[in-house]
């Protein structure tokens, strides 16, 4: 799976779990200050990407995600 | 020669005859809990999904709520006192540590000598107890049992915990169980995470607390898989079910309980109880409440199968399939 496999993935749970369209998930963007997801978002776009992906991402790597980008990286290096 | 020990000739199955509950009058909105704590009705709103939730009176006991909401499922089912057997009431918020409370909602209701005993599977305790209920009448034990979720959770919120004193509220709901030729409650899937002991309990001043986030975590992502195995035991296919009830403990999950079911089968006009936007989080009483509620409102109907699933603290949970009284 590419990254960019990784960042539309990602792109349509977001959506799913925050209502931000797809097209808007790129990986220069913050997920709080650019896309406006909060902390309970953030587990549940976490929880999605785990069954998706198959990778695991506790909450406190999870804090370290600040941008799309961010999360695409830690997903491609521990699926 | 030993003496053999006999069971009794088991009944087929069970059925919820009827259904009640019990609101307290006092309304408390979140401009009401912003007047003394730092919050707002957006923040309340957009977080846990609560508008407003019924704080229960002084006087008004976990046993009191319980009877209020027990007497009006036994109207519901046309049953009188003295034909149940058996109370079992859910709550985490007894009044007493001793004695239970089930024994006090007898003797209100005029139920004569039941079998009767409490359970505190907290969030959870509906489910476990009508489970309960449901194995007492098939093993022929019991007839027919009065089944009460009630809970007054502000007796051990901390009012200046603007984290958990918006979530909660007070209140009771009921079922009547009795024997069916058919069974119309399904198999429990019960189950437990026991590596989160302390994820939800109490602190050393007696005030509740929960880890936000890892609940969050676990609620969002371990409930759907118990629902889903609810529906299985029971040989019921997802697109079948009616109305989901769930543990009423933050929109949010349960919006996202409800979309993992829908992606696993269950239609997407499926009718979720969302009771929490207008009573808070009442823990074991709020998916009788919820429920009951539907069925006030015409959204649940006699004869629709309802797919309930409770979790909360300990952590624990129970889920089982049942047909709408």
């Amino acid at each position: 799976m590419s990254n960019e496999d990784i960042l539309a993935g990602l792109g349509e749970i977001v959506e799913e779990v925050a209502g931000v369209t797809a097209a808007d998930v790129t990986a220069d963007k913050s997920f709080t200050d650019d896309l406006d997801i909060d902390s309970l978002s953030m587990v549940e776009i976490a929880v999605q990407a785990e069954d998706k992906f198959g990778v695991k991402i506790p909450d406190d790597e999870l804090a370290n995600l600040k941008t799309v980008g961010d999360a695409v990286a830690y997903i491609e290096r521990n699926k | 020669m030993t003496a053999v020990i006999h069971t009794l000739p088991a009944v087929p199955g069970s059925r919820i005859a009827g259904m009640g509950h019990y609101r307290p009058e006092r309304v408390v909105t979140n401009d009401d809990l912003a007047k003394t704590m730092d919050t707002n009705d957006e923040w309340i709103r957009t977080r846990v999904g609560i508008a407003e939730r019924r704080f229960a009176a002084a006087d008004e006991t976990v046993a009191s709520m319980g009877a209020l909401a027990g007497g009006k499922a036994l109207a519901d089912a046309g049953i009188t006192p003295d034909q149940v057997d058996t109370v079992i009431t859910a709550t985490c918020t007894a009044d007493f540590q001793i004695p239970h409370t089930s024994t006090t909602i007898a003797a209100t209701l005029g139920i004569h000598a039941p079998g009767s005993f409490d359970v505190n599977a907290a969030c959870a305790g509906f489910c476990y107890a009508l489970a309960a209920a449901d194995q007492a009448i098939r093993t022929g034990n019991s007839r027919t049992v009065l089944v009460v979720g009630s809970e007054k959770l502000t007796r051990w919120i901390n009012p200046t915990d603007r984290g958990n004193a918006i979530i909660f509220g007070d209140g009771a709901g009921a079922a009547v169980v009795t024997a069916a030729d058919r069974p119309e409650i399904g198999p429990v899937a019960w189950g437990s995470d026991e590596t989160q002991t302390r994820a939800i309990g109490t602190t050393d001043a007696g005030w509740i607390y929960q880890e936000g986030q890892a609940v969050f975590r676990w609620a969002t992502s371990a409930i759907a898989p118990v629902a889903i195995r609810a529906a299985a035991a029971a040989g019921v296919d997802l697109a079948d079910i009616d109305v989901i009830a769930t543990h009423q403990a933050n929109l949010r999950i349960i919006e996202a309980i409800a979309r993992k079911l829908i992606s696993a089968g269950v239609r997407p006009d499926v009718r979720l109880s969302r009771d929490i936007v207008t009573t808070g989080n009442t823990s074991s009483a709020s998916i009788p409440i919820g429920l009951d509620r539907m069925r006030e409102a015409g959204e649940a109907r006699s004869g629709d199968l309802v797919l309930a699933v409770g979790f909360g603290a300990g952590l624990t949970f129970a889920g089982q399939v049942f047909r709408c009284p």
